[in-house]
This record gives structure tokens, C-alpha cells and sequence, in this order.
């Protein structure tokens, strides 16, 4: 569609003091050829926008730049439904950022670079109102509102309560033969609420009461996921009977190890697909539709925990392995069968519960110990009270009692038991005699190292994710049938995010309860909750057309122009998100709901056929030729910097607030995510006449910033190629960089600009410029 | 009857409960009595344990508040009171003046006419401000907060006549506010317990003993001391530290339960003083060290591998004056070792609990515990602090179950 454009530059916040602004509205009206160009001292104000308002209306603009405050700040009135709006920054990234001593020397040549700046940020914006279309929401208003919950313990089924309360049908898929998880197999349960004071009895049954009455809900027991194939609105799910095979059942891909032969070379597509075929022998294509596949809009995993069960070889000293050491799982099967016993049956009435297995030198808990490891161990020894009130002893040895919160109110109420015995000490060795078992203590808070002869030793064992060892939710998905990258949190389904401890890698699952973190009970009747109304949002996402978190506000989506694919599978296989799905020759599939518009896909594709309507490779390769490069002035090389918008880019909003400067020579373009620039935009600048590029992500490696994961580090592997290829025209290779810098780096981000200049200008001007 | 949510308070509970609530297709009025959102996670440098900075999600939470149009804010603003049940709340809201209009986004000119200052509570007093202000460079709303208490009046003036035109409005008026909402979600937070309660700590008597939070304003880039962790005596970079966990948590006395975050907070911020000294001895002095899960006793262990890290198990009874200018000795019982430890140290830390803000402000209409925290009734659920201590993982998940609440309040009653 051909714009109209109205161009509205802000005057105030020095903006007329140091840029010749009359030169940029001859810019833009001449060359650029806006319609309408107007300036404004007081531009954000109510009557600026009724400006800008009236100017749409009588002139029938259908795109406006606003150039002047950062793109970050928003005003009222500043919403026009049907135009497209751009906003680039003068005060912040020309004004604020350039100061000019007023004592300096070359003033003049200075306030040059300045206006050349601010003219190359108003050319780009005016591309990209040119180039940008507004977004058409791809709505799915037929998405399933269905919600399948996988596991059927507390998590599971107070999600599902949850859900069902909210008016949606719900399906629970537990493995077991019956409803309630370890939770229905507890004798006494830890509070959840007030009062915090004393133990309560198991809230599982009244759960699997409510679940069985609730006519919205249907249960399967005795059930697995085969394969989740499909989008969220849409899941196809294909059941089996718990522990059986299925040809349903997902297939899972080659392993980067198995795609090589035995001399490590890479076996050809043929015979990587002979592999695949052998290793998936009995299962169908992952593409293939089941017929009799259930439909689900959405999923909350809650598959739960195992216990961790240590190894015959594991904590010798704590003489494991002796029939009377057993783990707190095991001694909660005990003590809800009856009473607490030795292993020959006679009553165990010392019982010694070790929370911390790393005798004098570690003080950490047994792996996958938590919270709810120490006040499970507190409820035991509760019990050893209760069935043998009269001279029942509990000895607690732990090097750190954690009772957050409110469980505080939990630990007090047992130190007056003058039969439960707390010491922080550690314990050393665990040996097998006439009397039992001596439990050796060092360090002890009595300030000696003490001995107890014992009945039975309970290990505070932890609790391991379901997702450590199994896939459990099987997807039918290009990428496979399970979570990436679970390494990284020790086989929890977590998201790395501290503020978005919802997100996962596959839209449209959302985990809850012990499958993403050690919770205790309460805890996980909270963590449902949330992950319930998570799933029931990606269903209003799905049917409004926008993206779910973090872009909620997008309503646009990735096409494809198929007809210039090469089958590359590069967009498949980097898509943080699963989100594409290919055929057999490898040509992409989109999914719209399963994706998040980050733009990878756009990033890696090597053909520059994947773009969004108002981001995408010919918006901001025209805006990088929009820039005037001077090709013979050595003291004008120019530079252009990619900046991720949600944290690069405030960092130098907040530099250019805070005072700093950086050189003029830069020109910054905020991006969706690094990972979503496309080496064709290093090449356009370079051949362009310019100079070097840098790249501003986020932090990458286990610590992760990118909210779309793995950006700057897709990102900086492209720039890697890129390298190679100026080196290989006989450039260097540092003309392009990547600096990982978080949103709080305002104080170091001038200097990595000036760095990176200082470095291309040593290096003199692009060799290729004026070509 | 209302089929819209009402969240008070602004902080990351408040903010991600109502994007939350926002994003299932419900109008939203989100309710913050300071200038800014974000509450005291806006306050922080980092979060433990990766060491990311907050204003990374704010930034992605605000740009899901700005472009949501189901959601209406208000800043510098109090509930007065609520009446009515679940489906059918009234609300009466105090909206104080911001004393400027949406464009004023630059207070530049205003602060170079300004010449009082006054302690800046953003930093804890440990600097101070103007009468037109930030509370800080990365806050949201962007818009300039005129003071006119801070400063005579002819200095309002002056600074209303340095800024543009209309952008400072010194004789804006409070406004009242009604809403009826057919659920609410309190989101009111916390607040630092108050160190001076605890006498034998000594916060007032002298000016090397820290809180936390003062130490979080410290490493912040944008804080009073541009990122150092110094003394404030004479800003100097201190070669040793004491932290003091349980300072106010974990005690009859004051706070008895625990605060949950204190402990990874120290740890957190023994990162903060080994980046600024490589050489700088830190002492913990701690009842239980509370690093639970996975992720937390991982970053533990990684503290615990500094050698200049010293962990005493002891709780500190008394902090009294050092030998050298400006030191402090903290005194402890070694419940390990046996005996009495005296530590002299540059600086000390205390780790302060929190305190829910229902233990000072409560909002007619509400019920809170004996402690200060919302009891959860029919259309009115707490979350984050102002149900329990806890983190901020903790936090987006006990406000976004809280969202589902709401959202089932208002179908119910729909």
C-alpha cells in the first residue's frame, strides 16, 4: 500500500538548540516526500495529539513518524487505530547522547555530526513507515478450550479444579491406577494455611473427591500421552494405557552424536533418514495425524516428582544399604501402614532423621532437598511421637533448618516436645551394632560431638523432577518429543526466568507443582492455580490473534514465501519455541499459536523469505540504505548498531538521560530479539559504504537473559559466518561485533559504543565504500 | 455487579496480576501508591540467583501494561475504603497529585532551578532530591513528580517557570475516585522491618551499620554512591563486612516468623562487595543459612567456595563501637565453636526482614492476620508479600494464581 505520511518533530528538550531543525522538515519534505510535516515545542501535549489527530483525518495520512522523545515513552492521545505509527528519538539518541562542550574546539564540526545523525534517524523512520504494513491479528476463534492436565496428584487436580471453576472441560491423565499422587499416600500432611502450628490430615482425598464429582472433569487413570501433536487451541493427543507401546507414540529425532558415522563425519540426508526410520521403527511420523487424537486447547503439566532413590553405592558412611536406613519416602510408607518399626518388626522409638549427607565437609542438603525436605522431616518426627507418646524419641541432626515464612510458626511448635531432639551438626558415619544404629554427630550446637544409638535412620532425601529421565509430554514436534535445554535446571521443566516462572519452551504447556521446582503442598495448591489461568490465556491469545507472553501485545505473525525455500531447516531446527514443523522434504510449517514473534526463524533464514508485516528484511535493510554514508570523508565512517528493545536499547535511554556520550558516528536499530537479525543486514550496511556493526544483546550461557533464550547466542554464531566472509573480501572481521550488555549496563554502554568506533576507525574506512 | 478486577498495589505482585488478569480479557484498575511501579523490586540491583536486574522483566511488564487498553492505572494513589462482597465492590481510591501534566518527561530545567533538597526516601536518605523528580532513572510512569511540600513556595515557582510551559501544575488537586469491581487482589507488599526497633542493633547510633536494602541502593548503578557498597561514614570501600541475618526475623520480639529472602539476599550481595574489594574479608553471622531448592543451595555453594567468606553460626546480640574510626564490633554467642565472638568490622549489614505493610497501613474493609498479612475472603485474595514472605519467583506465581481467582470471582458472579 503507498503512504501518506505525516512526519511530526519534537522541538523541546534542546532539541531546536542543537539540531537545525528547518533543514530536517526540508528533508522530509522534499526527499523524503512527506505529506505532512510539522514541529512542536510541545508535541505529547493533549493538543499536539489533536494535532496529529486532525492532520489524519483532513489529510488522510496513513502512516506517522514521530520523531523526538524515545520510542519507550507513550502519551495520551498518541493512539491512532488504522495508521501506522513510528516513533524514533531525537532527545535521547542525537540530543542527549551528543552533547557539545560549549568550549570545544571543533563546535562546529560537531554540531555537523549531530544534524547528519538526526537525518539519517528521520530517513529511517520514514522507511520504515514506507515499508512497514500494520499487522492483520490471525485469529483462531475456533481454539478448544479444553485444558489436559497430565498427573493427577494435588498439583494436577487443583489445577484442574481450578480450570473448572473458571467454566472450562478439563481431562486429568494420571499413570497410576487412582487419583492423588504421593500426596494421597501421606499420613499427616504440613499445614497449608493458618494455623501453621500443627500437622493436618491429607487434603488428597477430599481432592479426589471434589475431581470425581465435578462434571467438567474427565479422568483417565491407568493413562500416558502417546504424542501432543498440533498448536495450543488445537492439541491433537493421543492416549495409551500407562507403561504400554503405541505406534502413536512421538518419535524422537537423531541425536547430533548419531547423525555422524563412526568416523565422525556426517552421515548424508539418505542415511540420516534410514537411522531415524530404524530407531522410530513401530511409530508414525511425527507429522502423521492420529484419527482417534483427542482435541485440546491447552496443558498444564503436573507430572510431579520422584523420590530420589541413592544408588546401592551411595552415602557408605550413612550406612545405606543397612535394612534400618531408609529414605524419608520410604518411612512415610511405614508410618501410614501403621506404627514405626524396626526391620524386624518391633517398635522403632529412636529414630534419627539425617538431612544433610556430606559429613564435616558440606553442608549442603541431599540433592534435590528443599523446604519441604526439612519440614517433611519435622512432620516424621512427629509421628515417632504420636506412636510412642510415652518414651519415643526423635533426634533432627541438620546443618541448615529451612522453614521459610510462615513454616517458622511449623518448627516452634516442636521445639517444646521435649521427645523431638534438634541439633545442627554434622553427621559423619552411621554404624550398624548390637543396639542398631550409632549416628555420629560433629560440630553439634551443644559444642560436642556427640553419639545416639537409634532404632532407625530416615535420610531427608529430595525430590527428583518427572522430566529428569522421561519426556512425559511427547510431543509430535520437529524438535522432538521433549523440553530443551533441561540440563540447565537439572531436569526441572523451568523457565530460567525469575519474573516468568510460567514460561516454557512449548507454548501452550505450562508446569505446576514438583515438575518445576520442590514445592510443598500449599505451595503447589498456589503454583496450579497459576499455571491453570496460564493455560486458559493462551486460549484467549489464540482466539484475540496475539502472541502470548512476552510479545502480548503483537498481533502480528511470520509468513513465508515457500515458493524461495531451499529446505534448509535452519528456521526448524533454531526456533526457541518448537514452534515450526516441516514436511518430508523439510519445508516449514508454520504454527501461529505455538509461536512467540521473536523473529529466529527471520534471523537464520539464509533465503530472507520469513518477515513480519512491519518487521522483516526489506523494513529494516531499506532503513540501513536509508542512511547517508559520505564516501570520502575519513572523519564520517559509519556505523550501524542493532540493539535488542526491551534491554539494550533502555540502557541507552538511560545512558543518554544520565548524561553520557557516545560518537556520533552510530546509528542504532532497536531489534526484536539478536537473534532475529539477519546476516543480510550486515551485508546491506557494508555494501552500503558503511563501516562496522555492532550488536547489543543480552547475556547468554546458563545464566541466560534473553527472553526469547537464546538470541545473542544464535546471533553471535551468524556474526562468527560473517566474519568469515569479510575476512575472506579482505576485511577485518572485527568491524562486526556483538557486546552482551543488560538493561542496567547505562553506565558501560557509551563506552562499548566509543570501544567498538574507536577500534573500526584504527581500521579506516570500508574498503568497498562508494562501490 | 462488576465484571471488572480492581489489584492494589503496584509492586511485581500488583503489576503481574493484573497484566495477568488483563491478558484473560478483563478491565483492569491498578492501584500503586507511589509515583512509580515496580515497588521494591524497583529497588533492587540484582535478583539472586542469576544475578539479572530487575528492570529487565519490569520493562517487559510495563510494555504489557502500556499496551494493554483492559488495564487503568493510577499512581500516587490510596484505597480509602471497601465495602460490598465478591461481584459488587465499591471502592473509594485518593488519587494525590503528581503536580505535572503526562508530557512533562524531562525534569531537567526544573532541578537546575530547584535548590533545596530534600532526603531522598527512594535511596533510603542516603542522598537526596529536589523538589521535581524521578524517584529513579528507569522509572514507569516516565512523567516528572513535583514535590510542592519539599520546598518554599517560591521555589515551585521558580521551578514551574523553568520548565516548559504547562508541564508543572503546582496547585493540582487530590481527587477522589470511585470503582465498583467485582474482585480484588491485594498486592500491598512489604517494608523493610524497621532496624531501629532492635536496640541492641544500633541502627541509629551509628552510621557504618547498613540495612540490606540500603546495600541494594548502594550497588545500583543509578543509586547514591554509583554502584559502590561503601561506608557512609566516609565512603570509603570497606575491607570488611558483617552481615547480621535475623535482624528482626525469626524472633519473638519482633518479626516471628521468617522473612525467607534475607539469607539469599546476603549471599546475593557478598557478589556485590567482592566485585567492588577482590580482598575483602566478609563475616555472616547466621542462625540457619536458607538457601532452599535446587537453584538456591547451587548459589550458596558457589559463595561458600570464597575463602574470605567466614560463616559463623551465632546470632548477633549486640553491635558496639570499634576500635578503629568509623568500625563496629558485632557481638555473638558461637554456638559452634562455644564461647563469645567479638568481630570488629568496617561495615555491617543488617539483614532486615519484611514486614507486611498490613502491620501499619490496613484499608478498611480488609482483614489481616496478627501479623500484618491479607486473610484471603469471598472476591478478595492476597498474593505475593502481603499474603507471606516470599521471593520473587514466588511472587509472579502466587499473583498469577491470584488473576485466576479474580477471573473466577467475576464469572461466577457473571
Amino acid at each position: 500500500m503507498s503512504k501518506k505520511i505525516g512526519l511530526y518533530i519534537y522541538t523541546g528538550d534542546g532539541i531546536k538548540d542543537a539540531v537545525d531543525v528547518d533543514k530536517l522538515v526540508e528533508l522530509a519534505t522534499g526527499d523524503l516526500g512527506c505529506a505532512v510535516v510539522k514541529t512542536s515545542d510541545d508535541l505529547y501535549s493533549a493538543e499536539g495529539a489533536a494535532m496529529v489527530k486532525a492532520d489524519i483525518d483532513s489529510e488522510e495520512l496513513n502512516a506517522v513518524a514521530l520523531a523526538g522523545v524515545s520510542p519507550r515513552y507513550d502519551f495520551p492521545g498518541f493512539s491512532f487505530p488504522g495508521v501506522y505509527v513510528e516513533k524514533t528519538s531525537l532527545r535521547e539518541l542525537v540530543v542527549w547522547s551528543h552533547q557539545i562542550p560549549a568550549d570545544a574546539e571543533d563546535a562546529d564540526a560537531q554540531k555537523e555530526h549531530v544534524q547528519e545523525l538526526a537525518e539519517d534517524y528521520i530517513r529511517m523512520a520514514v522507511t520504515r513507515c514506507q515499508k512497514a504494513e500494520l499487522p492483520e491479528p490471525n485469529k483462531m476463534e475456533d481454539a478448544n478450550t479444553k485444558i489436559l492436565v497430565i498427573g493427577g496428584g494435588v498439583s494436577g487436580m487443583s489445577a484442574a479444579l481450578e480450570a473448572a471453576e473458571a467454566g472450562h472441560e478439563v481431562t486429568i491423565v494420571e499413570r497410576e491406577a487412582q487419583l492423588g499422587g504421593f500426596a494421597a499416600r501421606l499420613r499427616k500432611q504440613i499445614p497449608v494455611g493458618p494455623d501453621y502450628s500443627n500437622m493436618v490430615d491429607p487434603i488428597a482425598n477430599e481432592l479426589i473427591e471434589k475431581v470425581n464429582a465435578n462434571d467438567k472433569i474427565t479422568v483417565r487413570t491407568g493413562t500416558e500421552v502417546a504424542r501432543l501433536a498440533g498448536v495450543p487451541g488445537a492439541f491433537r493427543v493421543s492416549f495409551k494405557a500407562a507403561g504400554s507401546k503405541s505406534e502413536w507414540d512421538a518419535p524422537v529425532p537423531l541425536t547430533d552424536e548419531e547423525k555422524l558415522d563412526e568416523n565422525g563425519n556426517e552421515l548424508s540426508a539418505e542415511e540420516q533418514k534410514a537411522k531415524y526410520d530404524a530407531k522410530n521403527e513401530g511409530r508414525h511420523d511425527y507429522m502423521e495425524e492420529d484419527p482417534n487424537a483427542e482435541i485440546h486447547g491447552a496443558v498444564v503439566l503436573a507430572s510431579g516428582w520422584k523420590p530420589y532413590q541413592p544408588a546401592d553405592d551411595e552415602f557408605p558412611h550413612l550406612a545405606w544399604g543397612n535394612a534400618a536406613v531408609v529414605t524419608n519416602v520410604q518411612f512415610e510408607e511405614m508410618a501410614k501402614a501403621g506404627n514405626i518399626t524396626k526391620p524386624d518388626g518391633s517398635p522403632a522409638k529412636n529414630v534419627a532423621f539425617v538431612m544433610s549427607p556430606g559429613g564435616a565437609e558440606d553442608d549442603a542438603d541431599f540433592p534435590y532437598a528443599s523446604a519441604t525436605t526439612s519440614l517433611v522431616a519435622l512432620k516424621q518426627a512427629k509421628y515417632v511421637r504420636e506412636d510412642y507418646p510415652e518414651d519415643g524419641k526423635a533426634y533432627i541432626f541438620y546443618q541448615h533448618m529451612r522453614t521459610p515464612g510462615q513454616y517458622e510458626y511449623f518448627y516452634k511448635g516442636l521445639q517444646d516436645d521435649p521427645g523431638i531432639f534438634l541439633t545442627k551438626g554434622a553427621v559423619t558415619e552411621v554404624t550398624p551394632g548390637d543396639n542398631g544404629l550409632t549416628v555420629k554427630v560433629e560440630k553439634t550446637i551443644l559444642g560436642e560431638d556427640i553419639e545416639v544409638d537409634v532404632d532407625l535412620v530416615v535420610l531427608a532425601t529430595g525430590m527428583v523432577p518427572t522430566t529428569k529421565d522421561e519426556a512425559v509430554v511427547n510431543f509430535a514436534y520437529r524438535q522432538g518429543p521433549a523440553f530443551r535445554d533441561l540440563d540447565l535446571m537439572g531436569g526441572y521443566c523451568d523457565s530460567n526466568f525469575i519474573c516468568f516462572p510460567y514460561e516454557t519452551r512449548r507454548t501452550g504447556v505450562y508446569a505446576a507443582g514438583g515438575v518445576r521446582r520442590s514445592l510443598t503442598i500449599e505451595e503447589s495448591l498456589e503454583d496450579a492455580a497459576g499455571a491453570a489461568l496460564k493455560a486458559m490465556q493462551c486460549l484467549v491469545a489464540a482466539q484475540e490473534g496475539h502472541a502470548v507472553h512476552p510479545r502480548t501485545w503483537d498481533f502480528d505473525y511470520p509468513d513465508f514465501y515457500f515458493q524461495r525455500c531451499t529446505q534448509c531447516k535452519r528456521c526448524t531446527e533454531e526456533c526457541p519455541f518448537g514452534a515450526l514443523d516441516d514436511d518430508e522434504k523439510g519445508t516449514p510449517k508454520p504454527n501461529p499459536t505455538r509461536c512467540r514473534r521473536c523473529g529466529t526463524c527471520m534471523g537464520a533464514c539464509p533465503e530472507r523469505i520469513i518477515g513480519f508485516k512491519d518487521y522483516n528484511i526489506d523494513v529494516v535493510g531499506s532503513m540501513i540504505k536509508s542512511i547517508e554514508v559520505p564516501d570520502d570523508d575519513d572523519d564520517k565512517l559509519r556505523m550501524v548498531c542493532f540493539a535488542c528493545e526491551n534491554d539494550a536499547y533502555p540502557a541507552l535511554d538511560m545512558a543518554a538521560a544520565r548524561g553520557a556520550s557516545w560518537s556520533p558516528l552510530v546509528r542504532v536499530i532497536p531489534v526484536r530479539c539478536l537473534g532475529s537479525v539477519n546476516v543480510s543486514w550486515i551485508k546491506d550496511a557494508m555494501s552500503s559504504g558503511m563501516d562496522g556493526a555492532l550488536l547489543l544483546g543480552c547475556k547468554y550461557g546458563d545464566d541466560y537473559q534473553c527472553h526469547f533464550m537464546k538470541g545473542s547466542e544464535l546471533a553471535n554464531a551468524r556474526m562468527a559466518n560473517v566474519a568469515e566472509s569479510l575476512n575472506s573480501l579482505g576485511m577485518e572481521p572485527e568491524r562486526v561485533k556483538l557486546a552482551q550488555v543488560a538493561i542496567d549496563d547505562y553506565d558501560k554502554v557509551a563506552d562499548i559504543i566509543n570501544d567498538f568506533v574507536e577500534e573500526v576507525v584504527g581500521m579506516g574506512p570500508n574498503p568497498f565504500k562508494g562501490w | 455487579m462488576s465484571n471488572s478486577i480492581l489489584v492494589v498495589g503496584g509492586g511485581f505482585s500488583g503489576l503481574t496480576a493484573a497484566v495477568e488478569a488483563a491478558e484473560m480479557g478483563y478491565d483492569v484498575y491498578l492501584v500503586e501508591k507511589e509515583s512509580y511501579m515496580g515497588g521494591r523490586v524497583a529497588q533492587l540491583n540484582k535478583y539472586f540467583p542469576k544475578l539479572c536486574p530487575p528492570t529487565c522483566g519490569l520493562e517487559i511488564n510495563f510494555k504489557r501494561l502500556k499496551t494493554n487498553p483492559r488495564i487503568t492505572f493510577y499512581n500516587l494513589a490510596e484505597v480509602e475504603s471497601v465495602s460490598g462482597s465478591a461481584g459488587n465492590f465499591n471502592v473509594t481510591l485518593k488519587v494525590n497529585p503528581r503536580g505535572t501534566t503526562p508530557q512533562c518527561t524531562s525534569c531537567k530545567a526544573g532541578e537546575e532551578a530547584a535548590t533545596t533538597e530534600v532526603p531522598n526516601e527512594f535511596n533510603f536518605g542516603l542522598d537526596t532530591r529536589k523538589a521535581i523528580y524521578k524517584a529513579h532513572p528507569m522509572a514507569y510512569p516516565n512523567q516528572c513528580v513535583l514535590d510542592k511540600d519539599a520546598a518554599p513556595a517560591d521555589e515551585i515557582s521558580a521551578i514551574a517557570s523553568a520548565m516548559p510551559a504547562g508541564h508543572v501544575v503546582p496547585d493540582q488537586e487530590a481527587e477522589t475516585v470511585q470503582l465498583n469491581v467485582g474482585a480484588i487482589i491485594m498486592a500491598t507488599g512489604w517494608k523493610p522491618y524497621d532496624p531501629a526497633n532492635m536496640d541492641n542493633l544500633c541502627f541509629n547510633s551509628f552510621e557504618n551499620v547498613v540495612t540490606n536494602m540500603m546495600v541494594e541502593r548502594m550497588a545500583s548503578p543509578s543509586g547514591p554512591t554509583e554502584g559502590k557498597v561503601v561506608r557512609p561514614s566516609d565512603k570509603e570501600l570497606p575491607k570488611t563486612v558483617g552481615f547480621v541475618q535475623c535482624a528482626g526475623s525469626r524472633d519473638q520480639n519482633h518479626l516471628p516468623y521468617c522473612s525467607y529472602i534475607c539469607c539469599m539476599a546476603t549471599l546475593k550481595q557478598v557478589t556485590y562487595i567482592r566485585e567492588n574489594n577482590p580482598d575483602a574479608d566478609i563475616y555472616i553471622f547466621y542462625i540457619d543459612i536458607r538457601s532452599p531448592g535446587r537453584k538456591y543451595e547451587n548459589f550458596y555453594k558457589k559463595i561458600k567456595a570464597d575463602e574470605k567468606v567466614h560463616f559463623i553460626k551465632g546470632k548477633v546480640a549486640e553491635i558496639k563501637a570499634g576500635s578503629a574510626p568509623g568500625s563496629v564490633v558485632l557481638v555473638a554467642e558461637d554456638t559452634i565453636g562455644g564461647g563469645k565472638i567479638e568481630q570488629e568490622v568496617d561495615l555491617a549489614v543488617l539483614a532486615t526482614g519484611m514486614q507486611p505493610t498490613g502491620a501499619h497501613d490496613q484499608i478498611p474493609g480488609i482483614e489481616y492476620d496478627d501479623d500484618g498479612f491479607v486473610v484471603e475472603k469471598d472476591g478478595i485474595t492476597p498474593c505475593g508479600c502481603a499474603k507471606r514472605p516470599v521471593d520473587v519467583v514466588s511472587s509472579a506465581q502466587s499473583a498469577t494464581a491470584a488473576a485466576l481467582r479474580a477471573v473466577q470471582t467475576v464469572r461466577r458472579a457473571g
